[in-house]
């Protein structure tokens, strides 16, 4: 085929038209240059002072961002970790991503290893993924002596230029000054990047803080306003061709045969690829062997063609037969009436303690004040606004990859395991994702564009549809719980026993990480974690896995225990006549971290359960990702039984905020993945394969449904640094369905809320 | 089959099946990234853009229905994110990930024709079409507000 140059330093594209327009005879756009423009890719020129900054003679810093930007504003806040340090002029900033493939190749300064906690890599750039709301949290520090490194050297370079001390030298606005003397950061940018620092100076501590702290401009909105923010999905290669995927709609089932001969001459066609099994590519779903469970691919089928629509429409014409392995009579309704079952024998010899205080079987035994109940949360798919994607190129020698990704060192191993290359051989280009939510972790889809793109040896873009996205999900695990607890006389606790039955993300693709049967996410919250203390304690947990892959969902374990807890607790205070603010005070320890957002919430709310019939406030709380998140929902239900969110209070402790506006815009974006997984989020299962494809029945919240939602900050700064990408999901549920007892009397133990009646 | 279009203002020819969604006619023929796939089936907005002002899904438009007309994507509403509802975007901050706005802004632009001073219930009416993950709708609603002042100066 045609011979092609892609650049290697930057992912561009100039002059060539998409599709390989030569190739194929397209018209080729004369402004494709313009529009594929990428500023937040790499830069040529200027002095790199650290591997993290380049400054320009202009003055210009060009600030390299670790982690990946899906919404969440580290495009903007990162920066802003070095730039306060730095002490350069905010308006001279520019954010690019940081290169995986230097991450790979280069190990980090002994300096900022030993400044910096929670290094993921031995590479330079030491952590480059993003989860765990950790973006601020665990790279703060040495993101900060990155600056302020560079700051003192700049300072230096100026001192031994002017023959003064660094210590009077000064750095301001991107000015270096001592005396008559002063010079910017680029004339100097050169001289310091040789200079070694006898000691790394001290960084700030937040009082300190002049930049962070306030709401500067996104870097990326002017972006994102225009169409010129490229995501992976937007790759354009010279020379590229295009692949359709469809793998067993059974996950770990196979394909039995494909009838190629029946498109191949159908417009644009080119090949098709068998995938794993007897194909290429690494099988996913062998659950004896641990390391393919994550990124190994599914049995399937890829058809390339010379443009995606084509591609698409020859696989979707392409006679089919599939196997489901074994899998082909499981249904929702089976896993979790498995799991029900289970819940219901408290000897079930599979159950191990979590947690456990006192005695609590007996004291419930001995009890005639016994409230329990039981709760269950579905399967859950991310739908990411960005269906999956990834484009490739393999040669004898080289790798490229262009993905939305949130973890690109994760990305470049997996395409240098498939391709058979060693690792400084793979470059990750990393694009704006459009979502993430945990999904973009995974890396399945690296793998299945890597082995296409081996296979085929021309670069490809392979485009999962919609319905592929969802039917090829990585699930929120569904979870039970079972809670029973006595009471005195008063309604106050005695005891507390909790069992909980659900399907192990550790148990499934990280086992090292179970602890004497207990996988720590399943049980978030719920443990030791619980907000509430009881005299009296019991945590139980066992496993009920099913052939689904399950994987990380914005909140991972919290976001649904969360809804369990905060109704129980509920519960509770109904039946001891209690108003559930105070009752939830009154169980909370000396010193508790929930106190105070649960106070400003429910004040800032204006609390009350003085309400009419068809109103109704509720509460939720979770901490997750070391922060705090305390929310009061206000709801009307119509006498037709129609639920209006009205409004939602989200109170946060996360201790510092270094952006407050970026932290709003997390809460609203949580409220609203929270609420669409409260009000409609439910994956079933049929014949072992995925029912819901597309958003006609994967519904969305949409602009007509959205709530107020309001935030305050309960800040309790000191030690306290917390993530806010997730925390504030887990109580969004909680908190409606609490409202929502409070308005009608009606009690939601079983998610999503749409399955429930509310007419009155 | 030869088809000829008239995007942003210029003309292009394409050679495509004539049931091909304009989307993809877009995106992969014509290199204009902007519109972007969200479901392909009417149900997200992603893929908005205006044919002869106003506003249709990409994804279920034939690139056949599409001759003769004029075609206005993200890339074509200004040079210089100078359009009202852009200003408005940017002064309010509302994209997060923004896969989505595109298609919201498109969305938006049309509204504006359509209604210069929208109410919250055109707004709700007329962008409960458009699907955002990340959840920017009351940013959304507040800028489109904005973006009816800017245009009435
Ligand atoms: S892609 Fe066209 S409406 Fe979703
Ligand atoms: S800004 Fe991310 S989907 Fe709307």
């Amino acid at each position: 085929m045609t011979n092609f140059e892609i650049n290697r330093r930057k992912f561009i594209v100039t002059g060539a038209s998409a599709a390989g327009g030569m190739m194929l005879g397209f018209h080729i756009p004369a402004h494709a240059a313009a529009i594929m423009d990428e500023p937040w890719m790499a830069t040529d020129g200027g002095q790199e002072v650290n591997a993290w900054l380049v400054i320009d003679p202009d003055n210009t810093v060009t600030i390299r961002v670790g982690q990946s930007e899906m919404g969440e504003g580290v495009f903007t806040g990162m920066p802003m970790l070095v730039a306060e340090e730095l002490q350069c002029d905010w308006a001279n900033v520019k954010a690019v991503y940081a290169d995986a493939n230097r991450n790979a190749r280069q190990k980090a300064e002994p300096y900022m290893v030993a400044a910096g906690a929670a290094k993921e890599t031995d590479g330079v750039y030491q952590r480059m993924s993003t989860g765990g709301s950790g973006a601020v949290r665990r790279s703060r520090i040495y993101l900060a002596q990155a600056g302020a490194s560079a700051r003192e050297r700049l300072k230096q370079a100026a001192a031994n230029a002017w023959g003064v001390d660094r210590s009077v030298v000064t750095a301001e606005n991107g000015i270096l000054s001592s005396g008559g003397n002063s010079g910017t950061f680029g004339e100097f940018a050169a001289a310091a990047s040789t200079i070694q620092l006898e000691s790394e100076p001290a960084i700030k501590t937040p009082d300190q803080y002049q930049l962070l702290g306030t709401s500067v401009a996104r870097l990326d909105t002017p972006l994102k306003v225009n169409g010129a923010a490229v995501y992976g999905i937007d790759t354009q290669v010279p020379g590229m061709v295009y692949a359709a995927v469809e793998v067993s709609p059974v996950p770990g089932g196979r394909l039995v045969s494909y009838d190629f001969d029946a498109v191949k001459d159908r417009p644009g066609v080119m090949a098709a690829y068998r995938l794993g099994d007897g194909g290429i590519g690494t099988l996913n779903f062998n659950l004896e062997e641990v390391a393919n469970r994550v990124t190994g691919i599914q049995s399937g089928v890829a058809v390339i063609a010379d443009s995606y629509y084509r591609a698409l429409t020859a696989l979707q014409l392409m006679p089919k037969e599939w196997d489901a392995g074994g899998h082909g009579d499981v249904s929702d309704t089976s896993i979790i009436e498995a799991a029900l079952e289970a819940l219901a024998n408290p000897d079930d010899p599979t159950y191990n303690p979590a947690d456990s205080v006192g005695d609590a079987r007996a004291v419930i035994a001995a009890s005639s004040n016994v409230v329990e109940a039981t709760y269950v949360t579905p399967y859950l798919e991310h739908a990411c606004m960005e269906p999956m994607n990834c484009t490739a190129h393999v040669t004898a020698d080289r790798a490229d990859i262009w993905v939305s990704t949130q973890n690109p060192p994760r990305s470049l191993s997996v395409a240098a395991e498939e391709a058979g290359l060693p690792e400084e051989k793979v470059h990750v280009h990393t694009a704006f994702l459009g979502t993430g939510f945990g999904r973009r972790l995974r890396q399945d889809e690296v793998r299945q564009a890597t082995a296409i793109a081996k296979a085929l040896g021309e670069p490809v873009k392979v485009i999962w549809t919609r319905e592929e996205t969802t039917r090829q999900g990585k699930f929120r695990p569904y979870s039970t719980y079972h809670f029973t607890a006595s009471t005195d006389a008063d309604g106050k606790p005695e005891a507390y026993w909790n069992r909980i039955v659900s399907h192990s993300i550790f148990n499934h693709q990280i086992p090292q990480f179970m602890q004497d049967g207990i996988d720590g996410q399943a049980v978030e919250g719920l443990d030791e974690r619980l907000p509430y203390a009881f005299p009296n304690k019991q945590v139980d947990y066992a496993i009920r896995d099913s052939h689904l892959p399950v994987h990380w969902w914005r909140s991972v374990g919290a976001s649904q225990n969360a809804f369990a807890i905060e109704s129980f607790i509920d519960e509770l205070a109904h039946a001891a006549g209690a108003d559930p603010l105070d009752f939830r005070l009154s169980l909370m320890p000396e010193g508790s971290q929930f106190r105070r957002p649960l106070e400003m919430a429910a004040e800032e709310a204006g609390w009350t359960t003085d309400l009419r019939r068809g109103e109704g406030m509720g509460i939720g709380l979770a901490e997750a990702f070391g922060t705090v998140s305390a929310q009061v929902a206000y709801v009307t239900v119509s006498r037709r039984g129609q639920l209006r969110v009205e409004s939602i209070d989200v109170a946060i402790d996360c201790g510092h905020v270094i952006h407050p506006k970026l932290v709003e815009m997390q809460m609203e974006s949580s409220v609203v993945f929270g609420l669409t997984a409260a009000l409609y989020g439910e994956i079933h299962i049929k014949n072992g394969a995925v029912v819901e494809d597309n958003f006609d029945q994967y519904q969305m919240l949409r602009i007509n449904e959205m709530p107020e939602i309001r935030t305050h900050f309960a800040l309790s700064g000191g030690d306290k640094w917390g993530g806010v990408g997730e925390p504030a999901v887990p109580p969004v549920a909680p908190a409606v369905t609490n409202a929502i007892f409070a308005a009608t009397g009606k009690r939601i133990r079983r998610l999503p809320i749409r399955n429930h009646d509310l007419n009155a | 089959m030869a088809f000829d279009l008239n995007v942003n203002g210029a003309s292009y020819t394409v050679d495509v099946e004539p049931e091909t969604p304009l989307l993809w006619v877009i995106r992969d023929n014509l290199g204009m990234t902007g519109t972007k796939y969200g479901c392909g089936i009417a149900k997200c907005g992603a893929c908005t853009v205006h044919i002869d002002g106003k506003k249709v899904f990409s994804c279920t438009t034939k690139v056949s229905a599409a001759v003769g007309k004029e075609i206005t994507t993200i890339e074509g509403l200004s040079e210089d994110n100078s359009h009202p509802v852009q200003i408005a975007w940017i002064e309010e901050d509302v994209p997060q990930c923004g896969y989505c706005q595109s298609g919201q802004i498109m969305a938006a632009a049309a509204l504006l024709e359509q209604h210069p001073s929208p109410s919250d219930l055109n707004i709700d009416t007329l962008m409960s079409d458009n699907i955002c993950r990340c959840g920017t709708y009351s940013r959304i609603r507040k800028a489109i507000h904005r973006a009816a002042e800017i245009a009435q100066g």
